[in-house]
């Protein structure tokens, strides 16, 4: 079969997620849907995900899951026994590819670490690790509750009881100077297995971060020119320890890129379940998008009552999926494909608005694909807003 | 009809801010004119922007009725005159309708600039003066060291004036005696032709026109046939009404007396403030002198942000015009910011009053270009043609030289600031011509260009002097200067509606000025972008926006989607409000902001 007669979503596969919601604590650079509670009934919770992943299974029969990610929140607070009963009932309902991916975010603490073995016996395939940094003074600032020591261990539990583990650091932090992230990454690229995420520092509104740094405080940030000099020096780091971005954030070994994320940048279709999930469907040739209450219990309420943790289905026509599509895309360094965004959107890019950033050393074309250079990818908002059709 | 002798008519000069709304609120409720449960703030300023501002822009007028302690009833008119420079002649022809003004002065902070030239004007129109001192009941209040401030800076006797708090009420029943007692009662002829002045005009959505006049000689009756005698124009009175402030219709006005008519007039445009109405029939000989038609000093282009709204922005001046017949506009095209409408105002004031009013009520979002006055060119032919728009700047070949208008600046410092306003005014390229002291405070009065002043004075003014400064001026006539046209190129673009006319010796420094503010308001782009001033080819200045390194978001993942592409789809929305100079966007506010001069 070509590419064009397939529907669009099988270019990028289909994956399911899950939201844990729940933290010890909540850190205060962190805009996700997570909330800290005294105590979990994790039977309930337990039985909310599987009606949904049965009522999201009948709708998506016979298709092949090629990932699993359980996000939060942190997951890693679950019991083994109920990413266990999890798991079985996923197998139980999709066809999965012979290897799959099967990631849980953890926090590196011992609490949690005393579980990695529980959680490789449920299934869990990769862990996904939220070290943020290497050093106490900058995890203390960044209002992590564990120790770069407690954090390294943790990691060493990780990584031998996984294959493929991951681990996050954020960077772009006050006053960290292009000399330190240095040294911190040099030592980081030395720990890495086969994955690492590196997030330059986002404040967002509605966090503690957020409202700090709108009072004055959290000075020592980064200005842009810093900022992108750090991306830069990352860049060239990863690059020459053998595990260059394939996306704006993440770095991988050859074949080690995380399955279930390229899911989401190459616009394929995902089931999001838990509270606050998002998920994009095709069914019967239309594309949904779906999401649910972000309120923990309110969705728990919700599952148990109706049998159906959703909020109304949005339609995503065809154009809103080009942008869609044209937006995530252009994150991984593999770019977008031509003719795919060609299909979706009835219209070819605009040719000229291609042509202007290629002139300006933002992308670079061949005849299938169009994809961002690594100054691109540093302004790749102003570069999609160029490329998006203008609104009508 | 009444007595000539039972007639009092007055204004009040005050400075913003020292009571006179105030004042007058308690003249018309001790006077029982409005019942206490109808009683608002500032009764007579109208208009939001009048209020919100403390401001007078409309001359508005009440008649009063007080029975005075010799038992006898008094008529008393209250012209309310507007309160700024910009309406200088407005408020020449009020003062020449009544025959005596309070002069209120806040008792802690004394006379102001703007004072000053109010009460200049009321002494040219022949006024009996009463001097009020207001406040007198705040702690900081010294009325003995006002007194004579009002003594030494006006050479007006203050010796016997009336020491109120409008706020409170007191003395305000001796301000109503005064008036009766020491304001002269108007003269007039009730068997001579009609001399009626035209005060001022508004427009009033159920009647249309309605004129405020003071008749002079001789009796309006409504049905009269009357002609305007500046204008030639004929009208039919249909109504005549005593304005309480409510409008109450009224049979005739004679001599001394003022009122309201509407005559079927469709625009305030056809009315002329200080024009003279008389009788079809049995007209008098001679207009009123000092009749001059509105001159408009400021111009600027007003554009539509979203080029979409030019046609209701044209509704929308069209209307406001109707309303306001001393401003100006034309159709202008920019090859920046498209199609648009250059406007003539009074001055500063005027000209931010129309824009505030065009935004608010018309809810336009406006792009208001650099304000430039009135050039004289005198061509190598001989001809002298006016230059309203720096855009329209001619071939210098032809151009002999150039005029500019300068000012006669009033200003009173503190002495702690006069160094600052000294410098300000010669860095402004102004000429001393005095400099006196009143108490603790200087008396500055420089000839200025008027084009230093329009563009940020007043602001530089408060801010050297943080707020302590008052400033009134007068046009003085043309002068010959060294003045260029400045370009400034974005990209190598010129920018029509940042181009400006400047003395040759100022350009380096507003060209330096204006480059680096650019710098700081246009957002990087991809691309480096080269900031530059020139004087026809040459650059004076130059200023670069380096590119832009980073804007990306650092997570996006499933959950993320649907937000991010909604902001980003915004953004790109919000672009189409910038406005496109070849490959750069640059924001509206860059063109608001880069016009002001703050350092």
């Amino acid at each position: 079969m070509t590419k064009a007669a397939l529907p669009d979503w099988q270019n990028g596969g289909f994956g399911l997620y899950i939201h844990w919601p729940f933290c010890a604590a909540k850190c205060p650079y962190c805009d996700f849907n997570s909330h800290v509670v005294a105590t979990i009934d994790q039977p309930a919770w337990q039985a909310a995900y599987l009606s949904e992943i049965d009522r999201i299974g009948a709708e998506t029969q016979g298709r092949v899951l090629q990932s699993v990610f359980f996000g939060g929140g942190t997951p890693s607070l679950m019991q083994p026994d109920l990413i266990a009963a999890v798991i079985e009932r996923i197998r139980a309902t999709w066809p999965m590819v012979n290897d799959p991916e099967i990631t849980l975010e953890a926090n590196p603490t011992s609490v949690e670490a005393g579980r990695f073995r529980g959680f490789q016996q449920a299934g869990v395939t990769r862990i996904s690790m939220g070290l943020q940094a290497l050093n106490d003074t900058d995890l203390r600032k960044l209002g992590r509750m564990h120790s770069a020591a407690e954090g390294r261990a943790a990691f060493d539990i990780a990584r031998a009881t996984f294959e493929r583990v991951s681990f996050d650091l954020i960077y772009a932090r006050q006053d960290q100077s292009l000399k330190d992230w240095r040294a911190e990454l040099s030592h980081a690229l030395t720990m890495a297995v086969d994955h690492l995420s590196l997030y330059q520092l986002t404040i967002e509104d509605g966090t503690a971060f957020g409202a700090r740094h709108a009072a004055g405080g959290l000075k020592g940030l980064p200005d842009d020119d810093l900022s992108a000099d750090l991306y830069a020096l990352t860049q060239d780091l990863t690059g020459a320890a053998g595990m260059p971005a394939y996306e704006i954030s993440n770095h991988a070994r050859a074949g080690a890129q995380s399955r279930h994320n390229l899911v989401y940048w190459r616009a394929g279709d995902y089931a999001g379940i838990g509270p606050g999930a998002h998920g994009r469907l095709t069914l019967d040739g239309q594309r949904w998008a779906t999401e649910t209450p972000r309120a923990p219990f309110e969705w728990l309420k919700q599952v148990s009552i109706s049998g159906d943790g959703e909020i109304a289905r949005q339609l995503v026509p065809q154009a809103e999926q080009a942008a869609e599509y044209l937006m995530m895309s252009l994150r991984l360094s593999e770019g977008l494909d031509l003719a795919r965004y060609h299909a979706l959107s009835g219209v070819a890019l605009d040719p000229r608005a291609c042509a202007r950033l290629a002139e300006m050393g933002m992308v670079t074309q061949s005849a299938e694909r169009l994809m961002a250079t690594q100054n691109g990818r540093m302004v790749l908002n102003s570069v999609v807003r160029d490329l998006l059709p203008d609104p009508t | 009809m009444t007595e000539l002798s039972h007639i009092r008519n007055f204004s009040i000069v005050a400075h913003i801010d020292h009571g006179k709304s105030t004042l007058a609120d308690r003249l018309i409720q001790v006077t029982g004119t409005v019942a206490a449960r109808d009683m608002k703030a500032q009764l007579l300023d109208t208009m939001d922007i009048e209020r919100e501002r403390g401001i007078t822009i409309k001359a508005n007028t009440v008649r009063l009725e007080y029975r005075a302690q010799d038992g006898e009833l008094y008529i008393l008119n209250l012209i309310d005159t507007p309160g700024h420079v910009d309406f200088g002649y407005e408020v020449s022809r009020s003062m020449r309708a009544v025959e005596g003004s309070l002069l209120v002065v806040d008792a802690s902070q004394g006379v102001e600039a703007q004072t000053l030239a109010n009460v200049y004007q009321a002494l040219d129109a022949g006024h009996e003066i009463v001097p009020v001192l207001n406040k007198i009941d705040l702690p900081a209040a010294e009325p003995d060291r006002i007194r004579q401030q009002i003594e030494d800076v006006i050479g007006l006797d203050a010796s016997d004036a009336v020491m109120i708090s409008a706020k409170s009420g007191l003395g305000v029943p001796d301000v109503l005696e005064a008036i009766v007692t020491r304001l002269p009662a108007p003269s007039g002829d009730r068997n001579a032709p009609l001399k009626a002045m035209l005060v001022d005009s508004w427009y009033d959505t159920y009647l249309g026109v309605v004129v405020m006049v003071r008749v002079i000689d001789g009796v309006l009756k409504k049905g009269d046939r009357v002609r305007m005698m500046q204008t030639g124009a004929l009208y039919g009175v249909e109504k005549l009404a005593v304005l309480k402030p409510a409008m109450v219709d009224i049979a005739e006005l004679g001599p001394g007396e003022i009122g309201v008519l509407t005559a079927s007039i469709k625009q305030v445009r056809d009315t002329r403030v200080g024009d003279t109405i008389t009788h079809e029939r049995k007209p008098c000989t001679t207009p009123l002198a000092g009749f001059k038609p509105a001159q408009q000093v400021v111009f600027c282009g007003l554009f539509p942000v979203d080029s979409a709204e030019f046609e209701p922005l044209r509704d929308a001046i069209e209307r406001l015009a109707l309303n306001d017949a001393s401003f100006s506009y034309e159709m202008e095209t920019s090859a920046a910011l498209g199609f648009g409408f250059r406007c003539g105002f009074l001055g500063l004031l005027h000209l931010e009053v129309i824009r505030d009013r065009l935004e608010r009520e018309y809810d336009i979002d406006l792009i208001t270009t650099a304000p430039s006055v009135v050039y004289h060119l005198h061509m190598k032919d001989g001809e002298m043609r006016e230059l309203h728009n720096p855009a329209d700047m001619t071939d210098l070949t032809y151009v002999d030289h150039i005029e500019e208008p300068r000012i006669k600046a009033t200003i009173l410092v503190p002495d702690e600031y006069l160094g600052d306003v000294l410098k300000l005014c010669q860095d402004r390229r102004g000429v001393q011509l005095d400099l006196s002291y009143a108490g603790s405070r200087a008396m500055v009065v420089y000839d200025l260009p008027l084009n230093e002043v329009v563009f940020d004075f007043y602001d530089r003014l408060k801010s050297v002097t943080k707020g302590y400064a008052s400033f009134d001026y007068a046009m003085i006539g043309y002068q010959e200067d060294f003045l260029v046209k400045m370009q400034i190129l974005v990209n190598d673009e010129p920018v029509d509606a940042l181009s400006m006319m400047v003395h040759r010796d100022r350009a380096d420094m507003r060209g330096r000025a204006m480059c680096e503010k650019l710098k700081d308001l246009i957002p990087r782009h991809m691309f480096k972008i080269p900031i530059q001033a020139a004087i026809g080819g040459r650059v004076i200045a130059r200023e670069t926006i380096a590119a832009m390194r980073k804007d990306v978001t650092a997570k996006c993942y499933g959950g993320d989607v649907t937000r991010k592409k909604k902001l980003l789809e915004k953004q790109k929305a919000g672009k189409k409000k910038m406005r496109q100079f070849g490959k750069v966007e640059i924001p509206q506010q860059a063109f608001i902001n880069a016009l002001k001069m703050d350092n």
